[in-house]
């Protein structure tokens, strides 16, 4: 029972799985009502009897012979007829039915198909989809192609990559796109609209153009390079002075306080001589720095700093000596002025001098205004000392002085004696301006004429009534009278000097010929001989050599500026040639007997011909004595076996001296110099000349100038420190930037491939 | 820099007549000022002249330059330009640049500075190589033009001596020459008379400014000869062979009657360096700092100054050394000997690089010419010969002297001097770059005693002769190269400059195996078998430093470290060692023979690497 039961269920199952199965492969028919066959027949007679078998639950089936409506709905079988079935017979008659009509149409589709291939081997749709995947890569790529040659190629790559800077616009440009917008801009704007200032195009006011076209492009250039030059100076002035104020060095400063006192010092004797009024003021100044030194304390020791030394004075030396200094400064200062020389002084204008100034004393005494003690105290210093060479040294206020005091006074010997002065100031001016048309005459008719211009100004001057401005006038002239005064005893200096010189030069040049002829008697000596012979030569040369010896003057740095030297006319050379000829001949026969003994040719010949054989590569010779013959003392193997165990040397390259007789060049290699050289050639070359071709020009220094030196030694890559460098991008290169989704997709495509390829790799493990 | 000029009469100066033509230079700005005529054709400049050399172009932005920069052809018309440029550029003043684009540079003087050698054929080469080579071309022509562009500033020009109308210059005298010349050239021609101390030998320093004399009674002075300022004097007690500078005139090495004695410019000494004894000639190679000495006992010996380390000594096996000079282009020494030979020396090798077999008799004196194209022999067969130094070593003219010459000397352009007895006669070349021609004298000078020392004076037309009456300052025109390179030598470099070369030229040092005959060799790729390679490299080293040390047993205590266990542990490790040697050398010959019976059907895969 229970095995029928299984078998019963066994066999449902298998017809589930047929009905599961069949809309899969085949579309559903409805229509299976074909009779049934022999075999179902037998099958069902058979499942009967195994029914039958159980008893009880007997279903009874009756057995059919005729056709029946009763068909399996899931077999269809052809039995009966001959030939298969064809599905179109199949649906012929249900044309019309419209639940059909979709399988129809997929009865169509499957018709029209054909059969499906198999689907491809998992490996070969990898690489497939690996191929296409690099075929994309490589073109997406490919874009790059020129970018990467040409950085290859590139003499230098810069990172990080900069962008090109953008054109600089004119501001002409950027000024017309622009508005005033905020109430300042347009304030502004306001003032320059009136001014005129154009703001766009030619930037330049009306006044400015003018101005430009006033001067020319040449001059300025020249105005601008002169203010550029003045600006520099006074750049380097300052840097100069902020530099040397930074110097902490007290010697330094007080060495340079020493130079700049020195320095005053000899620009106020240059003042004195040129300018007496501004010499004066600088004496004014040192009056007063005297007197302000007087009225301080300052360098009198009295202060808390000179105290505290005071007390170390006792003990420490330099205390002492600071000290000391102070007071010595303070001394100095306060040291009335006794600075010019008695040498200065001038013979002629002396007693005129003092007159005049006892005049100006008496004038200052009584003038009112100034500090009668200052007063007193300069004009005595400048008497004491004769620094004045002329009253008109005095300042203006105190000729003013003078003029007022003569309103007061009455007209009395002292005008009388400033006229008479004044007479021969004028004088003498005279006589300096005859002197100059004359050209300096000598003493005696310069005295004359100053006697004939003395009488005539006397009584020019008669005429003239002394009066406030004319008094003045002539102070103003006679000012202008000293420098020419003093520049009268020059020439007369100069004179004697110049009647002097050459005489002196003479003597020099005397004194030299005299130590050259003792000198040449000097050389005379050792080389007698030497002049016989040569007068032996030529006899015309007897009579020129010590004359030519002499001219042969050798210039001496001493007498170099002084002398010139002399003209040589007669000249003589050393003969050599001539007696060339004449003695060649005789010198060589000569010569032949000398070295007959020594033939240094063949020795030569035997020494190179030794070179040759040390230098030729040498046989190996394999014989073994005795080997196949006999052997033993004094037997010898025969030539032709020596001949077969011979090995020759190759034939070297030809030797370099093969052709030069007189010759021995060294075929060693110097192998010391030879491991600098190149044995290894770099990538790109496939034969050395070529290499060789690159190495040639040098790019040192010593050979090239310094642009191409810095040229040919540029790195290939430079990089800024501290600047991070960025992969390229495509914009950087001018490239879209929609390109950048095409590298993410390069970047993206690795990584896939990668993941395959572990696939791949854990198939394989697993296997 | 004074020249000396020829002895003209009444010709006033030259300089004064050309500045006075001189038109004043015209500016580019000027040509606002330019009558309007000028300006109604603004294309081509009126200048004929210069519009018949073609200006190159601008260089495009290519690296590589296509285009020549030199000017090859100069009779291009100027139709071209104004084909390519039809536009001329105008700056902001409106002026119009009259010569635009970079200036033509002549193609002889491009020439001088190409050095890559286009005889030698090369194969065939791929595109990257092609390229390679192209860049190496741009770059030697870039950088040659640029030379040829700095010779502009080579302004000084050289002094010559010309007789007037057929006259003979060597019949010119000193003294007509002094009195030509300005006083500042006067000033160098000078005679110290220094009787005392016999003959003198001198030498310049490699500026020009300094001089060293000594006498050979042991007078050795050192003065700066262009201001006359004595710088040391001092008597060595002893014979002076020779003497001469160092790298600067800060040092001076003096070669006395024992030893080498170096001596700084104070007069102090140094040194004394007992290994260089009984020295006879001395020279200087300022680019290797080395000494080069040559003694009597017949020894070469190289001194390096800067290390002050011998770094070689030679022995020439030829007797007694007294005729030595360098070649300052190769910086190798040549000793003339006393069987006519004059032989070549490098410190590297220990034989000779060449022997020339000059002269019947002795050799007596040699020099080479500042381009060590030339050498000069003199031998006691009274001839003096000049020589090809490149390669052929032939004499090319040849002259018999009455005397024969003791002292040769040549100047830096090629004058050549010749000391015989108390006369010195001097021949110049036609040209500047050929020998010197021994028919022609240039010029002659007698002293006051046989000359014992010769030197041109760098940079100066001056002859130092050192004779037995003293020292003679000459005057010859045309001697010397006008123009100094300042950064090498300088006459008139301050101490700080001086100083400051010093160590760049130490940087600088080229060792001293470099010497060798052709030093543009170097430059060539080093074609030997891997073999000799390392044979080579062992014979440089002295050992071989791949070379497996024997086996050496240790110490074994309890009476096993007896002599024969130690052989016996000696030969076993040998025996092991041999025949794994027999084993690997049967091994690879089954390897070969199967190689050789493999047969050569199937290609081999490219996936064939990675069988195991």
């Amino acid at each position: 029972m229970t095995a029928d039961r299984a078998a019963e269920s066994l066999l449902a199952l298998s017809q589930q799985e047929e009905l599961v199965d069949l809309p899969k492969d085949y579309p559903l028919s409805a229509s299976e009502d074909e009779g049934d066959s022999d075999e179902e027949r037998k099958h069902q007679k058979l499942l009967e009897a195994i029914s039958s078998l159980g008893g009880k639950n007997r279903r009874k089936l009756a057995e059919r012979s005729e056709a029946s409506l009763k068909v399996s709905e899931f077999n269809v079988s052809s039995e009966g007829s001959g030939e298969k079935l064809v599905l179109a017979d199949l649906l012929e008659p249900v044309k019309t039915s419209s639940s059909l009509a979709t399988v129809k149409k997929q009865l169509n589709r499957v018709k029209s198909k054909k059969t499906l291939e198999l689907p491809l081997n998992k490996e070969e749709v990898e690489r497939i989809h690996r191929e296409i995947a690099f075929n994309n890569t490589s073109q997406v790529l490919s874009k790059w192609d020129p970018i990467v040659l040409k950085n290859r190629q590139a003499e230098q790559l810069v990172f990080p990559v900069e962008k090109e800077q953008p054109a600089f616009a004119p501001i002409e440009h950027v000024l017309s796109g622009w508005k005033a917008r905020t109430p300042l801009e347009q304030e502004i704007f306001n003032l320059l609209h009136k001014n005129k200032q154009p703001v766009t195009d030619p930037l330049l006011t009306p006044v400015e153009k003018a101005s430009l076209k006033a001067m020319s492009l040449e001059e300025a250039k020249m105005r601008r390079a002169e203010l550029q030059r003045a600006r520099a100076l006074q750049s380097y002035y300052e840097a100069r002075a902020r530099r040397e104020k930074k110097i902490k060095s007290k010697k330094y400063h007080r060495v340079v306080k020493k130079a700049k006192a020195k320095q005053a010092l000899k620009e106020f004797e240059h003042l004195q001589k040129v300018d007496p009024t501004a010499a004066l003021e600088e004496l004014e100044k040192i009056e007063k720095a005297r007197m302000m030194e007087r009225m301080s304390l300052k360098h009198q020791n009295s202060g808390k700093w000179a105290k505290s030394k005071a007390i170390m004075a006792k003990y420490d030396l330099e205390a002492r000596q600071a000290m000391q200094e102070q007071l010595a400064k303070n001394k100095e200062l306060t040291q009335k002025l006794q600075a010019a020389s008695e040498s200065e002084e001038e013979e002629g204008g002396t007693e005129v001098e003092e007159l005049v100034l006892d005049a100006v004393n008496e004038a200052q005494m009584n003038a009112d205004g100034l500090n009668p003690w200052m007063l007193r105290s300069c004009t005595s210093d400048a008497k004491e000392g004769e620094i004045q060479e002329d009253p008109e040294q005095l300042p203006e206020p105190l000729a003013h002085n003078v003029s007022e005091s003569e309103d007061e006074r009455p007209v009395t010997e002292e005008e009388i004696v400033l006229k008479e002065f004044e007479k021969r100031r004028s004088l003498r001016k005279r006589s300096e301006l005859n002197q100059d048309a004359e050209l300096r005459g000598s003493q005696e008719t310069k005295d004359s004429t100053s006697q004939e211009v003395l009488f005539e100004l006397r009584t020019l001057s008669q005429k003239f009534k002394e009066s406030h401005q004319s008094r003045k006038q002539k102070a103003s002239s006679m000012e202008t009278v000293p420098q020419v005064q003093r520049e009268e005893p020059a020439p007369e200096e100069e004179e004697p000097l110049l009647l002097q010189r050459p005489e002196r030069v003479q003597t020099l040049e005397e004194l030299e010929e005299l130590e050259k002829e003792g000198c040449f008697q000097n050389k005379e000596l050792p080389r007698p001989m030497l002049e016989g012979h040569r007068l032996k030569k030529n006899p015309n040369n007897q009579t020129d050599a010590p004359k030519k010896k002499r001219k042969e003057q050798m210039i001496d740095l001493k007498n170099l500026l002084t002398t010139k030297s002399p003209s040589v006319k007669s000249l003589a050379v050393p003969t050599i040639e001539e007696l060339e000829d004449e003695v060649e001949r005789d010198q060589k026969q000569m010569i032949k007997e000398a070295f007959a003994g020594d033939d240094v040719i063949r020795d030569f010949l035997k020494e190179k011909r030794e070179a040759v054989e040390a230098s030729k590569p040498q046989d190996v010779d394999l014989t073994l004595p005795g080997w196949g013959e006999w052997g033993g003392v004094g037997l010898k193997p025969s030539a032709k076996k020596r001949r077969r165990f011979l090995i020759k040397a190759p034939e070297g390259p030809p030797r370099k001296d093969k052709n030069l007789p007189n010759v021995i060049i060294n075929e060693k290699r110097n192998i010391h110099a030879a491991a600098h050289q190149v044995r290894v050639l770099p990538y790109p070359f496939t034969h050395y000349r070529q290499f060789e071709r690159t190495i040639q020009t040098p790019i040192g220094s010593t050979w090239n100038t310094q642009r191409a030196f810095q040229k040919l030694t540029t790195p290939k890559i430079v990089t800024k420190a501290g600047h991070i460098i960025k992969p390229i991008k495509a914009e950087d290169v001018g490239y879209r930037s929609s390109s950048r989704s095409d590298l993410s997709i390069i970047q993206g495509n690795p990584i896939r491939l990668s993941a395959h390829h572990k696939k791949q790799l854990k198939k394989n493990s697993i296997d | 820099m004074e020249r000396a000029p020829k002895p003209g009469k009444d010709v006033p100066p030259k300089k004064d007549k050309r500045q006075a033509k001189r038109k004043k230079p015209r500016r580019y700005w000027e040509e606002d000022t330019a009558p309007t005529t000028d300006r109604a054709c603004p294309g081509p400049p009126r200048n004929k002249k210069r519009n018949q050399e073609l200006r190159p172009q601008k260089p495009k932005n290519t690296h590589i330059l296509k285009k020549p920069r030199i000017s090859k052809k100069p009779q291009v018309p100027k139709k071209l330009r104004k084909r390519t440029n039809p536009e001329p550029e105008r700056n902001l003043s409106g002026a119009q640049d009259p010569f635009p684009g970079p200036a033509p540079v002549p193609v002889e003087v491009v020439q001088k500075f190409c050095r890559i050698d286009k005889s030698k054929k090369i194969p065939h080469s791929k595109s990257k190589t092609r390229n390679r080579l192209e860049v190496a071309e741009a770059e030697e022509e870039e950088t040659s033009v640029k030379a040829a562009r700095s010779e502009l500033l080579l302004a000084e020009e050289p002094g010559f001596l010309e007789g007037e109308n057929g006259e003979d210059t060597a019949k010119i005298l000193q003294a007509d020459i002094v009195e030509a010349v300005d006083i500042a050239s006067a000033a160098k021609h000078f005679d110290l008379n220094l009787r005392q101390f016999g003959p003198y030998r001198l030498n310049y320093s490699r500026t020009g400014r300094h001089l060293a004399f000594g006498g050979s009674r042991g007078h050795v002075a050192a003065l700066d000869w262009v201001t006359k300022r004595l710088m040391c004097e001092i008597n060595v007690m002893e014979a002076v062979r020779d003497i001469r500078f160092l790298h600067s005139e800060a040092l001076l090495a003096v070669a006395q009657n024992r030893w080498l004695h170096i001596y700084d410019n104070q007069g102090i000494e140094l040194h004394c360096i007992r290994r260089c004894d009984r020295v006879t000639r001395l020279e200087f190679l300022p680019f290797h700092f080395l000494l080069a000495t040559a003694s009597e006992t017949g020894f070469l010996t190289y001194l390096d100054v800067s290390v002050g380390k011998i770094v070689a000594a030679l022995n020439a096996r030829a007797g007694r050394l007294g005729v030595m000079t360098q070649n300052p282009y190769n910086a190798v020494i040549h000793l003339g000997h006393s069987n006519g030979t004059v032989s070549l020396w490098s410190p590297a090798m220990k034989e000779p690089l060449a022997k020339i077999l000059c002269h019947r008799g002795g050799v007596r004196a040699v020099t080479v010419d500042s381009t060590g194209t030339y050498m000069a022999t003199s031998g006691l067969d009274h001839q003096l010969k000049i020589f090809d130094l490149r390669g052929t070593f032939q004499p090319l003219s040849a002259r018999t002297l009455p005397q024969g010459a003791g002292h040769l000397a040549f100047s830096q352009r090629g004058l050549l001097v010749a000391g015989m007895g108390d006369v010195v006669n001097i021949w110049a070349g036609q040209g500047q770059a050929g020998p010197p021609s021994l028919e022609q004298l240039y010029l002659t000078h007698r002293l006051s005693g046989p000359v014992h020392g010769l030197q041109f004076c760098p940079f100066e037309d001056v002859l130092g002769v050192g004779h037995s009456g003293g020292v003679t300052s000459m005057l010859v025109p045309g001697a010397a190269e006008p123009n100094f390179d300042g950064l090498d030598s300088n006459p008139y470099r301050s101490r700080k400059q001086r100083q400051e070369w010093e160590v760049k030229a130490l940087l600088e040092k080229v060792p001293a195996e470099l010497i060798c005959l052709d030093p543009r060799a170097l430059a060539e790729v080093d074609v030997i078998s891997l073999e000799q390679e390392k044979k080579e490299r062992i014979e440089r080293l002295g050992y071989d430093p791949e070379a497996k040390t024997p086996f050496q047993p240790k110490p074994k205590q309890k009476g096993r470290s007896s002599t024969a266990s130690l052989v016996k542990r000696k030969r076993k490790v040998m025996d092991e060692e041999h025949r794994e040697k027999v084993r690997q050398s049967f091994e690879q010959q089954k390897q070969h023979k199967q190689k050789k019976t493999k047969p050569f059907g199937a290609w081999p895969s490219a996936l064939d690497r990675f069988v195991r």
